[in-house]
């Protein structure tokens, strides 16, 4: 190793920009030195108290004096303000890393005799190679705050008590409690129970409302384009419109129309002198009313895709079948089925996590009703995210959500990373240079 | 042979019977819901598909009794804002990602993919917590800032593909005549990718027409109300009483939004199928 590469590392580990400085960069080594100067006023006492504060969460409670209310620690603030200080330590620490590589790197340049860039080719250089960095910076601030903090806040609740009654800041303090709401989950029968019964019925959902759609949309798109069929323009355009239409909207008329009472679906059947059917008061009937509305909702997406795939099937294939002698079935399962299966497996996965997510079709049309008494804070038709919506916005059962969203999410992303990993522009990634 | 042509002429009526069918069902609550909003009454139980007399009280009543216009304008802009911004955020982040090789791109569009799985309201305590410390709790600027965010993955990994798609021989020609990379990214890149882009816009001006989560945890105050949030209220109460208005301004948010999705839909396809015939 050479000289000057090793002093200048060295130099640059004492302190940023020192290293720089060594190699007669003296802006850079100025511009290094400045940034970590700041670093140390402005941000290292609130990191050491914000880390400190992630530790403890706090230890003195809002406390009642004459009457006079003493605000105390703010648990979950104080868990929020550790994870960004962290984050900005973790940024800090990159940049370190980065002065200590270039110090070393320029000072065995020079170790070899070549002199180092000056500050114009530096900054040259900088454009050239940090225009990409430069372009994804607002995306990448966005990601951080919006999602990335806000996600590893939601996994470290799991290890805290944050709920009401007790522990609901800024009334009272949240501690850390380790892994014991993970085994409550599986030990307390109330919440083990509601956590089976409700992911049960999320996957039954997510199956039953993707095939259910799926097959429909996959006959009516083989139906509208069969030869012999006249209007298909017409056809298309009619089925299209439950699709069209806004589905929080037709799923709040949905919701009417299927009301028990006074909806129209019941005042037909009555008239008809069929007894009225509980649509959304009993648990089965409620379920099967969750697919219905599903299916009028879903079937035309799987229905226009499809006929896009159809009409794209070479004409070649189905004469050549003809002339085999095939039938009209063995043309449909031999040539068609498999075409479409192929070109809209993908949708179909995506189509399943969708559903598995649907909380809007959940939420607007039953509320997860009828309520269950085995269960906790859930209804027979409440999917693992309305769930987990009833236990953070109404019930403020932080904790236990943040638990069932981390199963969740673990489900979630595999399914779709082993969805994304199959399809075609992962796998042909490094082929496009 | 003449017993498969009658076969084949009753194969054909039941599959008339079946369109037909299907045509009334997918219709039926859409004419439902157009002809409540014309019905006198207020209530659900008194509504019936051919009112006794049409009214338009109610398309009146959203301006007099409830700040529909008010709902309206609120939601166009932040569904116009929405879009802006995340247009510019995607295609600068699809644009990086595809047009360049650095340390950390792998990286990069696998977070985005994992990220993407997340479900919006994992985030969401967090989300508020946030918000309410930067002091945009409850103003529109947030839920844009969050909307737009939101989009992010999803998005650039549908124009990244794009850009991907568009030989690279285009983007250094021009490099080799002497275009900044500024100028290859407007002059070029940008106009060969107008459909997907257009696609990006038009489904992040829409989100905010259909969203309610989002909305009802970012927005408090009755002024700064989306038409979701306004028109879930009128009917979310038990007696249904404010039915009929519901009806009429369910009308008048779905006949933009449904005008607006047709054209999406039609990329939707066109993509699909161009995927297809890549294969």
């Amino acid at each position: 190793m050479g000289r000057h590469s090793k002093r200048a590392g060295m130099l640059s580990i004492l302190f940023m920009g020192l290293g720089q400085l060594y190699n007669r960069q003296t802006a850079k080594g100025i511009v290094l030195a400045a940034a970590e100067a700041v670093y140390i006023i402005a941000f290292l006492p609130y990191t050491i108290r914000s880390i400190k504060g992630l530790i403890t969460l706090g230890d003195t409670p809002q406390k009642m004096v004459n009457g006079k209310i003493i605000q105390g620690d703010h648990s979950i603030f104080m868990m929020v303000f550790g994870i960004v200080a962290i984050i900005v330590l973790l940024l800090f620490a990159v940049l370190y890393a980065l002065n200590i590589n270039d110090a070393f790197r320029v000072g065995k340049l020079r170790d070899e005799g070549k002199k180092p860039n000056s500050l114009k080719a530096s900054l040259k250089n900088l454009a050239e190679k940090g225009f990409p960095y430069l372009l994804l910076t607002p995306a990448g601030i966005f990601t951080l705050f919006l999602t990335v903090v806000p996600l590893i806040f939601g996994i470290l609740i799991a290890f805290t008590n944050y709920s009401s009654p007790n522990h609901l800041p800024p009334r009272s303090l949240v501690d850390w409690v380790g892994f014991e709401n993970f085994i409550n989950l599986f030990k307390i029968p109330s919440l083990g129970k509601t956590f089976a019964g409700v992911a049960g019925w999320t996957m039954v959902w997510a199956v039953l409302a993707t095939f259910s759609t799926f097959f429909v949309g996959l006959v009516f798109a083989v139906i509208i384009n069969a030869n012999k069929i006249v209007l298909k323009k017409f056809w298309r355009s009619i089925f299209i419109l439950p699709w069209a239409v806004p589905g929080f909207i037709s799923i709040l008329v949905m919701r009417n129309m299927f009301n028990g009472q006074f909806g129209p679906i019941n005042k037909y059947l009555t008239s008809i002198g069929i007894s009225a059917v509980p649509w959304l008061a009993e648990p089965f009937w409620a379920q099967v009313t969750c697919l219905l509305v599903n299916l009028w909702l879903g079937f035309p997406y799987y229905m226009a895709m499809m006929s896009g795939v159809l009409t794209g099937i070479p004409r070649d294939l189905y004469e050549a079948a003809s002339i085999e002698g095939a039938s009209s079935c063995q043309k449909f399962f031999k040539i068609t089925l498999p075409m479409v299966l192929f070109a809209t497996a993908p949708l179909v996965i995506n189509g399943f996590a969708y559903n598995f997510n649907n909380f809007t079709l959940i939420y607007l049309l039953t509320s997860g009703n009828p309520t269950s008494n085995e269960y906790f804070y859930a209804g027979h038709t409440d999917i693992l995210l309305s769930w987990l919506y009833k236990l953070t916005l109404e019930q403020n059962q932080f904790h236990m959500a943040a638990v069932v969203s981390i199963i969740v999410f673990i489900f979630v992303a595999s399914v779709s990373a082993i969805n994304y990993l199959r399809t075609k522009s992962f796998k042909e990634e490094d082929m496009v240079q | 042979m003449k017993l498969s042509t009658l076969r084949g002429k009753i194969v054909r009526f039941l599959i008339y019977i079946l369109l037909a069918c299907a045509t009334v069902t997918s219709i039926y609550p859409i004419l439902w819901i157009v002809m409540s909003s014309f019905n006198p009454g207020s209530a659900l139980y008194s509504t019936t598909l051919l009112p006794e007399r049409f009214t338009l009280d109610h398309y009146s009543e959203l301006f007099i009794k409830k700040d529909f216009g008010l709902w309206y304008l609120n939601t166009l802009k932040i569904a116009f804002f929405t879009m802006l911004l995340a247009l510019v955020l995607v295609i600068i982040t699809a644009y990086a990602l595809s047009q360049f090789r650095f340390k950390g791109r792998r990286i990069s569009l696998m977070a985005m993919l994992i990220l993407q799985a997340f479900p919006s309201f994992m985030t969401m305590i967090a989300v508020y917590l946030l918000l309410l410390q930067l002091g945009i709790l409850d103003t529109h600027l947030g839920l844009i800032l969050v909307y737009a965010g939101g989009a992010i993955p999803g998005g650039a990994w549908l124009v990244k593909g794009y850009f991907d798609g568009i030989p690279r021989s285009i983007p250094e020609a021009a490099k080799i005549d002497g275009a900044s990379n500024a100028t290859i990214f407007i002059k070029v890149m940008m106009p060969m990718s107008t459909p997907i882009l257009t696609f990006v816009a038009l489904s992040n001006f829409i989100a905010p027409w259909m969203d309610f989560i989002l909305a009802r945890l970012v927005l408090r105050s009755a002024a700064k109300k989306t038409l979701a949030i306004g028109l879930y209220e009128m009917v979310s109460s038990r007696m249904n009483t404010e039915f009929t208005m519901f009806a009429a301004g369910a009308v008048m948010v779905a006949v933009p939004i449904t005008i607006l999705f047709i054209i999406l839909q039609r990329f939707m396809i066109q993509g699909l199928a161009e995927g297809a015939s890549k294969t």
